[in-house]
């Protein structure tokens, strides 16, 4: 009897599975179809770092190069370059060579006195190996101007290693630039 | 001219070939249309759109398939049985021709009038178990051997319940003719078998679903334990005949569950085979279905459900059936 009932339970569950899946049958599409139609809450997506432009000019970063994403990526995946006002570009923070310098030198981390508060920097180079990053947001988290974010960029693809080797200065550069164009289009 | 072409088709023999013929094609737009049903339900199932890219809707993507399943190479596996390997998906496809010849349509589309028509569609729907077997044993692959063995012992015990049930509903027509079986049944709704016989109309259906392979029993390809079971080791055309194959098994069992249980082409304003045909392929509708609710139940469940279940009550069915009939008499 106690078998009987539990099969009469197991069969009553069979319909109920398919009352499920009938109405399901029913129910407008989920996926997006994707080069017809995009998905509209992209604000939560945590793509590549991306730098920040200042408050007053679109083609100049916040960055003040500090180094401290620098230091701070486990993956080494970030290395920048600069220069100071007045001397020939790439002197200082010599480029390591792209990550393939196991040990990066800051010139601000153990060597040197910081810097005079003056001296005005420029920045020669930004670059990002994201087929190394891991996306743990520390170099967000850590710089101390909120220079760098997450970008939005779901859509990124390559064939090529070298295609995620990622040129974030000229990026935020053709950012402005398209930012002017549609300003001049819809003023 | 016309007189002579008349006097052939009214020839039983001439109308056999004709019958013949005319399934063959129905077989292959059967196919072409269930591969694209079959793949839109699931996707509406799981709430996304299905074949979408190819032609509008997706509708040309079964012609892209078949291209695609027609143009690539045959291979055979080292060490296999060439000859029984190629023979199988052959042995699996023919014997579906012929057991559409005895399903009636209408009265008047009906390959064959045949008394023991019944007999003849469920003899040789069995041949398939022994395409499956050949399959697994000529691929020399151990995953096509362990779908045909599972395949055999699935489909010797579900044959016991499905004829139980099928002789239920023959004794209470007295024929094995199955449009006998679908006469007296066009008096209207209630006059349907599956309301006189609902116990023999359950326990044929999920037989019928265990001897066509579909899930929840499709453990002969089992594709998460068996990567495809028996048909493992084919390609191109030769997995395409035994899909084929599969889509008109289907089509096969529903329409005898058609003219056992609900009424074969009776119905009111449209035409007999219309009402057939929409009868069959709500039930094809339904096992598609199944397919895309029910997980795979496990071999022991499978062969439980069978032995425990289905043969003892369809054998207490067949009792009261005959007992009814000798009484009503």
């Amino acid at each position: 009897m106690k078998r009987l009932i539990k099969t009469l339970k197991g069969l009553w569950s069979l319909i109920v599975g398919l009352k499920i899946t009938g109405v399901e049958l029913f129910k407008p599409w989920l996926t997006v179809h994707y080069p017809r139609q995009e998905v509209t809450n992209l604000s939560s997506f945590r793509g590549h770092i991306e730098l920040m432009p200042a408050a007053d000019d679109l083609l100049t970063p916040r960055c003040i190069m500090c180094w401290k994403c620098v230091e701070i990526c486990p993956s080494r995946c970030i290395s920048l370059r600069m220069h100071v006002k007045g001397e020939e570009p790439g002197q200082a923070g010599a480029d390591p060579g792209l990550l393939l310098a196991p040990e990066v030198k800051s010139p601000y981390s153990v060597h040197l006195a910081p810097p005079p508060e003056k001296i005005e920097r420029i920045l020669d180079s930004y670059r990002l190996n994201y087929s190394l990053c891991s996306l743990c947001g520390l170099c967000v988290q850590a710089c101390p101007v909120d220079a760098i974010r997450f970008s939005r960029n779901a859509y990124l693809v390559g064939t090529t290693r070298q295609s995620f080797d990622l040129d974030l200065l000229a990026r935020l550069k053709s950012r402005a630039a398209s930012a002017a164009v549609s300003a001049r289009a819809n003023p | 001219m016309m007189a002579q072409l008349t006097a052939l088709l009214t020839h039983p023999l001439g109308q056999m070939i004709a019958a013949l013929a005319a399934i063959m094609a129905f077989l292959g737009v059967n196919g072409l249309v269930l591969l694209y049903t079959e793949r839109k339900v699931a996707g509406f199932i799981q709430r996304r759109p299905g074949p979408y890219e190819v032609g509008p809707q997706g509708l040309l993507q079964p012609f892209a398939d078949a291209g695609k399943l027609i143009s690539k190479q045959l291979v055979a596996p080292m060490g296999a049985d060439r000859l029984l390997f190629w023979l199988a998906p052959l042995v699996s496809l023919a014997p579906v021709v012929v057991c559409f010849l005895p399903i009636p349509f209408s009265p008047l589309l009906t390959g064959m009038e045949a008394n023991l028509g019944l007999l003849l569609i469920l003899a040789f729907s069995g041949l398939n178990t022994l395409a499956l077997c050949l399959a697994g044993w000529g691929s020399n692959n151990k995953y096509s051997l362990l779908g045909a063995a599972r395949a055999v012992a699935q489909s010797v015990a579900y044959e016991i319940p499905l004829l139980l049930a099928v002789l239920a509903v023959a004794f209470q027509a007295g024929s094995l003719d199955l449009s006998a079986i679908v006469a007296p049944q066009t008096k209207g709704l209630l006059s349907w078998n599956v309301f006189v016989q609902p116990l023999a109309f359950v326990i044929f259906f999920i037989s019928a679903v265990a001897e066509t392979n579909r899930a929840p029993f499709d453990l002969p390809e089992a594709e998460s334990e068996l990567t495809a079971g028996f048909h493992t080791e084919y390609s191109g055309m030769g997995f395409g005949i035994f899909f084929l194959a599969e889509y008109s098994y289907m089509v096969v069992v529903c329409a005898v569950a058609t003219a056992l249980f609900l009424g074969g082409w009776g119905g009111p304003v449209l035409p007999g085979p219309w009402w057939f045909l929409c009868k069959v392929f709500a039930l094809v509708f339904a096992l598609m279905w199944f397919r895309w609710t029910f997980p795979r139940v496990r071999f022991d469940q499978l062969l439980n459900v069978c032995w425990k279940w289905l043969i003892p009550l369809g054998l207490a069915n067949l009792v009261a059936t005959a007992l009814a009939v000798k009484w009503m008499r």
